[in-house]
């Protein structure tokens, strides 16, 4: 079994035992607020990460290229309260232009 | 269940068109990544929960290993749990239909069903069931439709998938960003994630943000 067989059935397996397990376990468990507050930031800093990376990194190595101009792109969307497929395109049509013809 | 309320069924409808369409990105981000048609398509079946997907999808590709990516998409897929906590006295189902609700259980629906519950906790139900039912079903027609056309389109970079990648993930961590201690935390994981990159394997400079996330909500 290959890599991508590996995380796609694992993902999954997972994902669903997280929420059936939230379906099934009492209330009264995870009302600290503590653990509420750090629920709230994990995700936070994961999406974060991920932007970090799969923006200025490549094969291990840190890169500006194409990429950071159409992740700029998306951010003044977004300062705009763009809605999100227009954030997703606008950047890949930023990308796809400086990629293409630059 | 009672007559289906109305509202609740016209919220329920636009936000898993809107939502569900979002598919298409993961099904081309999938694709690029390396996963085949059959393998995004699954992952959208049985793991549905578009952040866990991505990241999944995300650090494999970004030449993570396995372990790594499952890791991340599973700490982003805890929250789904947490969902399943707060809907699990309001829907008081069993067997099959809980395992039904269990799988439709994401934001979203939880989401309209939140909101639906002020009119009646009947249309919190039937917004819970709608919108999970909604979203999953566009959600899983966009994501072939994503694949098939990346794997048509063929170097990813050339339409800009690289970039619509992080956008896409910018997009879902942006609304999160209430507080300026939301907001440094987001700087400091970007921060650390570039500047581990280059030391550390694929996959773990992301994973290990999650822990000064703990650490910062342990503490404050």
């Amino acid at each position: 079994m290959n890599a991508f067989w590996i995380v796609t059935i694992g993902t999954s397996v997972i994902a669903f035992l997280l929420k059936y397990a939230g379906h099934s376990i009492p209330q009264h468990l995870l009302e600290n607020p503590r653990l509420q507050r750090v629920n709230a930031l994990i995700p936070i800093a994961l999406l974060s990460a991920l932007v970090a990376v799969q923006t200025f990194t490549s094969e291990s190595k840190v890169i500006i290229d194409h990429r950071l101009a159409g992740v700029s792109v998306a951010i003044v969307a977004l300062l705009l309260k763009a809605p999100f497929p227009v954030v997703v395109l606008s950047a890949a049509f930023t990308s796809a232009a400086i990629y293409n013809w630059l | 269940m009672s007559r289906i309320d109305s509202v609740t069924a016209r919220d329920s409808f636009s936000v898993s068109l809107t939502v569900g369409a979002y598919g298409v990105a993961f099904g081309a981000a999938s694709v690029a990544s390396g996963f085949s048609v059959l393998q995004s398509c699954l992952i959208s079946l049985l793991t549905f929960s578009g952040a866990s997907q991505f990241a999944a999808v995300g650090v494999l590709g970004a030449g993570g290993n396995p372990v790594s990516a499952i890791a991340t998409a599973s700490l982003l897929g805890v929250r789904n749990g947490l969902y399943g906590v707060i809907m699990a006295p309001r829907l008081k189902v069993r067997g099959i239909k809980r395992i039904v609700a269990a799988q439709i259980t994401i934001d979203e629906s939880t989401a309209v069903s939140l909101g639906a519950e002020g009119r009646s906790s009947d249309s919190g139900r039937q917004g819970f069931w709608l919108t999970g039912a909604g979203v999953y079903i566009f959600w899983n027609l966009f994501t072939l439709a994503g694949a098939l056309g990346a794997q048509a389109m063929g170097d990813a970079r050339a339409w800009g998938l690289d970039s619509a990648v992080p956008a896409a993930f910018l997009g879902l961590v942006w609304p999160r960003l209430k507080t300026n201690g939301d907001r440094l935390l987001a700087v400091v994981s970007v921060v650390f994630a570039i500047a581990m990159t280059p030391i550390l394997p694929a996959g773990l400079p992301i994973i290990a943000t999650a822990f000064i996330a703990v650490a910062v909500g342990l503490r404050r």
